[in-house]
């Protein structure tokens, strides 16, 4: 879409769905791979689902201003709620699938959802055990009839059945329905999204039509999305990018969303759709990456070679011609050869043949992952965005992107640095509130409407793109006063394929030190290519060989740490390899994978002491929580090391000036 | 030896978790086998009730998988009669027990290494497919359209069983636990009215025995398909099955619901092993 006006027909979600079946006929809106086959459905099929499915929330008596939780994987039908939910003047509250009970009661409580949709059994479940602490939910509705013969009905209804009867009503509703259509504009409630919550309790951002339609408005136009464009809809729905992409953009644009199977053959749908416009978070890139180079490794020489070769080209062309800059016709002539013959398959089998955008946000991405994928000619670009802001703050525009920055402002967003280094922003997209939070609000939102990111950040003078450096509430200071940003470390340690988390400690200490996380694929492989024999995580972790190769990428990490003046003091000066994978189970991480620096600090107090108290290994007992919510306990001996740390370019140049002095 | 059954046993009933447990499906009378002079089974009789899951337990070389042997009609016994349906069956070829809605798992798993999960699912249904050997070849007309007709019917048995992302794996890659998982796929295929399986949970971990727990119970459920399960462990028995048959030595010791098989003083003798005269 084109337009820059938004028409003043245009202002719910709803009304963007009915001009799309109007405008968009029949182009594919959704599909989902069911029974091993793509199932599609067009605008208007699309439409006449969500208005059956509204008519039958309607004939249960839902009501203007109720929530309704939606909890499950990425399926059409989940999304046709979300928009039908709108249609009655009701919230709809996309929630985690993977959270357990205890987090969904918080929820379930705090958003006081009348109405939960469920994806299968396994959610019902889960709903059932949260309402032993809240009393909210009057109906269960589910998408999966699977399991669900045993369960009182009563109270609950598949998906397809309150479509049915919504059909079977609708000469009697119908009216009320377009009436309820009608009511819905700019200011009323698009959507509520739990934020993962890093710190304290989930809070519920809402977010209004305007939101959400101006913030599609203006980043569909910044990438020029169109009606023909596919997504892969495979993150979580309860995040706020899956809903601007999938709901928000797609309802926008008109643009098709694609749902896999499932999570395990999000893979193999991902090269069968072939997207255009792509989303991931680093991780992503990062496995698929390392499963390429773990396959290369294995094959022939001849491939490997003309593997080399070609990546070795890439690396030099790729990104070039991606940002328009001149290349001589030498290289061309080879660039061409090579997308003939491997970057095309391999793009193929990546399931990228076809990307015209794609983005990465969450964390920071490696520049050597990040340089890979553009130098196969994906244009591949960093966003940095959070929920309050309707995801968009900045994002790179095409030929200005680099690995270290996350671009400048979004149209239509303003962003300022305050004195203490802190990211504030203000745009069309900022939330309206914190659902019953008048104080967090307040405290996150000024009068002048403007939000504090909670991220230390400046812009560069040069160019105009912004980096944030770390949390600001994370960045400290070291005993002897010099700077202390944990991430920037732990990102750097994370761009080694063997290490998949990383914690660094320091604030307040005399040196720093770090808990690092194995990368199991990439540790695993190695492992089997030594003849190196384990039987779990905890042993290959434990194994001195890899605690060798871990110390020497401590020790690289030191080395690049110590170029930068302010932050040469965080260089790692002992390190050890946990005993188990870091886990939202355990509450270590928040759903989306960040890592929650108080609760990993209390867990592994002990270790911590043993670091920073010269033991060179420590013994230790962890509470670990099982996907089924039981729990265990996990023993284990965890060695420490120590690392190399070198001195910082202003000591060694006062040592030299010292030394000359002393020569003298 | 049938004085344990009185008329109410063939009142169908519903469990307390809502499943329809109807009539007498297969009667095994006084069943004996023999080979050459070892006994393998000594004069056992009991039933399969429509819809139930019945396991067979016992200690190792009790006669477990010769017993499901005869249900499945592999063997035939020198002695006794099995009734299916209210008749008498004859000896029976591999092929006709099939036709008779019969479909079995084995404990040292039997699937086609080289193919696909896929394909070897769809060798599940072979006994179902009609057109000859020429027109699959050409996959022409009626084959095209009688393929497509049973790969549906094998997408639905994947999706319940949540292989999807293995439909193109060949199984020799598979580790153990989903190798059964895909035998049991095949057995599924099948369609069959009565499911027997030889120790599907042998050598599983806990997981994967949970795993496989769910989807009995949920095939049982989905379906109402009768199954006959041999199995070791107890734990997993006990919670599974309506009703358990439990053999020592070729002899029926125990016969009724976990509960009372539980108590049941022979029993535990055979488990604890208590000296046989």
């Amino acid at each position: 879409m084109t337009t820059t006006q938004p028409d003043a027909g245009l202002r719910s979600i709803p009304a963007l769905v009915a001009r799309n079946a109007a405008a968009h006929r029949d182009r594919p809106a959704f599909r989902e791979k069911e029974f091993g086959i793509w199932q599609s459905w067009t605008w208007s099929q699309s439409l006449d689902e969500i208005r059956a499915l509204a008519l039958g929330l309607l004939d249960l008596r839902l009501n203007r201003g109720d929530h309704v939780a939606i909890i499950g994987r990425n399926r059409p039908a989940h999304y046709w709620s979300m928009v039908a939910v709108q249609m009655c003047g009701a919230v709809p509250v996309p929630l985690y699938q993977d959270a357990v009970a205890s987090e969904m009661a918080y929820v379930l409580g705090h958003s006081g959802a009348r109405f939960v949709i469920c994806g299968d059994q396994e959610q019902v479940d889960k709903v059932i055990e949260a309402e032993e602490s809240q009393h909210t939910v009057d109906r269960i509705i589910y998408t999966d009839k699977r399991g669900m013969r045993k369960y009182d009905h009563s109270r609950m209804t598949s998906l397809a059945d309150v479509q049915a009867q919504g059909r079977a009503a609708r000469s009697r509703l119908e009216a009320e329905l377009d009436a309820r259509i009608a009511e819905l504009d700019y200011d009323s409630t698009c959507v509520m999204l739990y934020t993962s919550g890093t710190t304290g309790k989930p809070k519920g951002v809402v977010l209004s039509n305007a939101n959400v339609i101006e913030t599609a408005r203006n980043s569909s136009a910044f990438d020029r999305l169109q009606a023909t464009d596919d997504v892969l809809a495979y993150l979580p729905m309860a995040w706020v990018g899956d809903f601007i992409f999938s709901v928000g953009q797609a309802s926008w644009c008109g643009f098709c969303v694609n749902c896999p199977e499932g999570a395990h053959t999000m893979m193999t749908d991902l090269r069968e759709i072939g997207p255009t416009y792509f989303f991931a978070p680093p991780r992503v890139f990062e496995g698929q990456l390392t499963s390429v180079m773990i396959r290369m490794e294995d094959a022939g020489r001849v491939k490997k070679w003309l593997f080399d070769r070609s990546m070795a080209l890439a690396r030099r062309v790729g990104p070039a011609l991606l940002d328009g800059r001149s290349v001589g016709p030498l290289d061309r002539l080879g660039y061409a050869a090579s997308r003939l013959f491997v970057i095309g398959p391999l793009k193929n089998t990546l399931g990228f043949s076809r990307i015209r955008v794609g983005y990465t946000a969450g964390e920071a991405i490696g520049p050597e992952i990040f340089d890979f994928y553009r130098s196969l000619g994906i244009n591949l670009k960093q966003l940095y965005g959070q929920t309050e802001a309707t995801v968009f703050i900045t994002q790179q525009p095409d030929g200005q992107v680099r690995s270290d920055t996350v671009g400048v402002p979004s149209p239509g967003v303003e962003v300022r640095i305050s004195d203490t280094g802190e990211v504030f922003y203000r745009s069309p997209g900022t939330f309206v509130e914190y659902y019953k939070n008048a104080d967090s609000t307040a405290s996150t939102k000024d009068p002048e409407g403007w939000v504090a990111t909670g991220d230390a950040g400046f812009f560069e003078e040069a160019t105009g793109h912004l980096r944030i450096i770390d949390r600001a509430k994370d960045v400290g200071k070291m005993a002897d006063g010099s700077m202390f940003a944990p991430k920037y470390v732990e990102n750097k340690l994370k761009f080694y394929p063997n290490i998949l988390e990383a914690v660094v400690v320091g604030n307040g200490r005399p040196f720093c030190t770090a808990l690092i996380n194995i990368d199991l694929t990439a540790v695993g492989n190695w492992a089997e290519r030594n003849n190196i024999a384990y039987a779990s995580y905890q042993e290959l972790a434990g194994h001195p060989q890899v605690y060798e190769t871990i110390g020497q990428h401590v020790e690289e990490v030191n080395a690049s740490v110590a170029q930068d003046p302010i932050l040469s003091g965080c260089q790692i000066a002992r390190f050890l390899v946990l005993h188990k994978e870091l886990d939202a189970d355990d509450g270590e991480m928040t759903r989306t994978r960040k890592i929650k620096r108080g609760v990993i600090s209390e867990r592994y107090a002990d270790l911590i002491d043993a670091l920073y108290d010269g033991r060179d290994s420590v013994r230790t007992e962890t509470e670990v929580t099982y996907e089924d919510g039981r729990k265990g306990k996990l023993r284990a001996t965890v060695r420490i090391e120590d690392a190399r740390v070198l001195p910082s370019p202003r000591d060694a140049a006062q040592q030299a000036a010292a030394h000359k002095v002393a020569a003298e | 030896m049938n004085e344990h059954m009185t008329t109410a046993d063939f009142e169908p009933y519903t469990t307390a978790d809502g499943r329809r447990i109807g009539g007498v499906m297969m009667d095994l009378r006084n069943i004996t086998l023999r080979f050459g002079g070892v006994t393998a089974i000594k004069d056992i009789s009991f039933d399969i009730r429509e819809g139930e899951i019945r396991a067979i337990i016992g200690p190792n070389g009790a006669g477990k998988s010769s017993m499901l042997n005869v249900i499945s009609g592999f063997y035939v016994p020198q002695e006794g009669e099995v009734w299916f349906r209210g008749k008498r069956r004859p000896a029976l070829r591999p092929y006709q027990v099939a036709r008779l809605g019969i479909a079995r798992t084995f404990q040292n798993i039997a699937l086609f290494d080289g193919m696909t999960v896929l394909d070897n699912i769809m060798t599940g249904r072979l006994t179902m497919m009609k057109s000859g050997l020429v027109s699959q070849a050409l996959w022409w007309g009626p084959a095209q359209r009688e393929e497509i007709e049973h790969r549906e019917k094998v997408e639905r048995i994947i999706d319940f069983l949540e292989i999807q992302n293995l439909r193109k794996t060949p199984v020799g890659r598979l580790p153990y636990g989903l190798k059964k998982r895909v035998e049991l796929a095949r057995a599924l295929a099948a369609e069959p009215s009565l499911l027997l399986l030889d120790e599907p949970m042998a050598g599983m971990n806990v997981e994967e025995k949970e795993d496989m727990s769910r989807f009995i119970l949920d095939v049982n459920d989905e379906f109402g398909t009768t199954i006959a399960l041999i199995e070791h462990d107890m734990g997993v028995v006990m919670d599974l099955s309506d009703r358990v048959v439990v053999m020592d030595y070729g002899r029926k010791i125990g016969d009724g619901t976990p509960s009372e098989v539980r108590n049941n003083q022979a029993v535990i003798d055979a488990y604890l092993g208590v000296a046989h005269d």
